[in-house]
């Protein structure tokens, strides 16, 4: 997406492009979760995603030069030296997109893993607390869903000085809603089902009843959400980076080599690379994150709760 | 139960479904905007620092009698919920502070920088809509085969190209190398703006019969409404797809084709009008994400919109100027997404009663 919509962003693109759900078309070789990971476009997507988790692991041993430190002349063009040229300090770009990958995935999946902690457990507490908690719980995630994702990001990145760790926290605080609001959803529509009653009347508690037969049921969808949610991720920390909000410099990270980039556009190897960067990640990505909705079907849950 | 009087019943409960549901709607959407207070309170409150620094100018603050009457003013002496109140009392009077960067209030400063970034959503919003719809239509009429295939690629990609990066390649190749398009700003240099009367360009040209300007200004939209259209075109194409495919595996449509209609007829009556359904609450949504999106996208093209003003807000720590960005933006989605439930209720009554 624009870097922009945040939170709402893997709420928006939850309801995409699965083929011909109610159309009973379509479904293919997608009954199992691993055929539906073995179609083409996830196929792809994965292979991607496990290419650039290799580059970001083996950054030191594939780069050619330093990600920070000047290894040529200024503002060369792509060259068999330097196949993507070097930027406006002399630096290798090429070397600084791989070493871009060791900034952007993990921190994308750590957003992540925390968005959806965050998500996961007010959604499965106002789901399981019901009622009034429930209600108020609901309303104040509804709230969150109209914060302008960048904008308050800003307000944040500006009130506690710019750096990655005020970029994170901010992009955690806009992105749990759509967490919270399928897992709730869930949560509530097994709150009443019999095996939960039957679980009940053999004397489980609360906790375990949550542990042992509400969350694993969660997990698929959460995992939908949360697969389309590093795509985002992705976008806002690249987003925040390119205003000068989140990595500062001489971090080789994507946004802010885009930002370098548009004061040297004439020079477009300065741009291009790093911004493919992220587009391809983000593309695979959203093409693993269709498949599993596809598997999972999230969709008509969500309709349901509305 | 004999059926026309069912069927009047239903209609007036409809009616009633309306206004409660515009009703209970709003309320969701005032305590929404309470929320979003509260939260660029907090962000105002955390920072460390004299607010009465941050707020007055360096000759104001020389005086004590100002600053105390400024700590007065804002309850700075007293506990943080009577702040709070206060802070909403200022808001709910049009007082969102005072803008450093610009030494005038930041009321003043949004209403002259919103109506840049209005024009820019209003006219990405508008062609991303009808794009979108007749893409995804004609997607899901080919279903699994080629046209299908490419719509379902570049609205992918269309949502996962960042629109900053976007927008740098589109300014390299259509400003810099093509020179088809101007690429900054909103008015080439050379021409007077025409009178304000909304603020944006292209619709004041239009009212002062302006035809320079007019056709000068749509220039300047064209790039970046274009980037800033992009994640929105794709994410209502993937949208209309997929209704579109829900609504053509129906049995009234396949009664409707049976029946011999005209092609023209089916989609246009049977399969479009309730696939608008799902659109119009997803063009609502995308267009708080619109207004955001923005910021990023007038800085690559230097469109001095709210974008623009957050961003040297936040990078000045004038922080009345960046929460007002917020409480507006805010303040926009929440009144469009009403408009957009109301528009729901309007094409399909049935839903009111819900």
């Amino acid at each position: 997406m624009s870097a922009s919509a945040g939170g709402t962003a893997a709420a928006l693109v939850d309801d995409g492009a699965s083929p011909g759900v109610g159309a009973g078309a379509g479904a293919g070789s997608g009954r199992t979760l691993l055929g539906t990971l073995r179609r083409p476009g996830a196929l792809f997507g994965t292979g991607v995603l496990l290419g650039w988790l290799l580059v970001a692991a083996l950054a030191p041993l594939l780069a050619p030069a330093s990600p920070t430190a000047p290894s040529a002349g200024t503002l060369l063009a792509p060259s068999a030296a330097h196949w993507f040229g070097t930027d406006e300090l002399g630096r290798d770009v090429l070397s600084r997109v791989i070493y871009g990958a060791r900034l952007s995935l993990p921190l994308a999946l750590l957003l992540v893993a925390l968005a959806s902690t965050v998500g996961t457990s007010i959604g499965a507490f106002a789901g399981f607390a019901g009622g009034v908690i429930d209600s108020v719980v609901m309303r104040v995630t509804d709230m969150f869903f109209a914060f302008p994702g960048i904008v308050l990001t800003m307000a944040f990145a500006a009130a506690l000085g710019p750096s990655l760790q005020s970029a994170v926290l901010a992009i955690v605080i806009v992105s749990w809603p759509p967490y919270a609001r399928v897992v709730r959803g869930l949560v509530l529509a097994m709150r009443g089902s019999n095996y939960v009653a039957v679980s009940r009347l053999l004397g489980g508690s609360n906790a375990r009843l949550l542990v042992r037969d509400v969350l694993p049921n969660v997990v698929g969808p959460v995992l939908v959400v949360a697969t389309l949610d590093i795509g985002s991720a992705v976008l806002l920390l690249a987003g925040l980076s390119f205003l000068g909000l989140g990595a500062q410099p001489p971090a080789a990270e994507w946004g802010a080599m885009v930002a370098d980039a548009t004061q040297y556009f004439s020079n477009w190897w300065m741009g291009l690379f790093p911004g493919l960067a992220i587009a391809t990640i983000v593309f695979a990505v959203n093409m693993i994150g269709d498949a599993l909705r596809d598997y999972f079907d999230p969709r008509s849950l969500q309709r349901s709760d509305r | 139960m004999p059926s026309p009087p069912q069927t009047r019943n239903r209609s007036r409960g409809g009616g009633l479904g309306l206004s409660a549901l515009v009703r209970r709607r709003l309320g969701i959407g005032l305590l929404q905007v309470l929320g979003v207070t509260l939260v660029t309170f907090c962000v105002v409150a955390v920072v460390p620092g004299d607010p009465a620094a941050a707020n007055l100018g360096q000759t104001a603050l020389g005086d004590p009698t100002i600053v105390r009457a400024f700590d007065h003013e804002y309850g700075l002496d007293r506990p943080l919920v009577v702040q709070y109140g206060l802070y909403v009392w200022h808001l709910l009077h049009g007082n969102l502070g005072q803008s450093q960067l610009t030494q005038r209030s930041v009321a003043t400063d949004l209403a002259q920088y919103f109506p840049a970034t209005l024009e820019l959503a209003l006219a990405a919003i508008v062609v991303a809509s009808v794009l979108g719809v007749a893409l995804g239509t004609v997607a899901a009429f080919f279903h699994n085969r080629l046209p299908d295939r490419l719509v379902r690629f570049f609205s992918l990609a269309g949502i996962s190209v960042p629109n900053f990066w976007l927008g740098l390649i589109v300014f390299y190749l259509f400003f810099y190398k093509l020179r088809w398009l101007p690429g900054t700003g909103r008015l080439s240099p050379e021409l007077n703006p025409p009178p304000t009367v909304t603020g944006m360009y292209t619709v004041d040209s239009l009212l002062a019969g302006n035809w320079t300007d007019l056709a000068d200004s749509l220039r300047h939209l064209v790039l970046p409404a274009a980037v800033l259209g992009t994640y929105t075109l794709s994410l209502i194409t993937r949208f209309s797809r997929v209704s579109v495919l829900d609504v053509l595996g129906q049995e009234y449509v396949l009664a409707a084709v049976g029946k011999g209609l005209p092609t023209r007829t089916v989609v246009l009556r049977h399969v479009l009008r309730p696939a608008l359904l799902q659109i119009v609450t997803i063009a609502g949504l995308a267009f708080g994400s619109l207004l955001s999106g923005a910021v990023l996208v007038e800085q690559v093209f230097s469109w001095p919109g709210l974008g623009q003003y957050a961003y040297r807000s936040a990078t000045s720590l004038n922080l009345p100027g960046v929460t007002g960005v917020c409480i507006l933006i805010a303040v926009v989605y929440i009144f469009v997404n009403l408009a957009a439930d109301i528009v729901y209720v309007l094409i399909d009554p049935r839903l009111a009663s819900q």
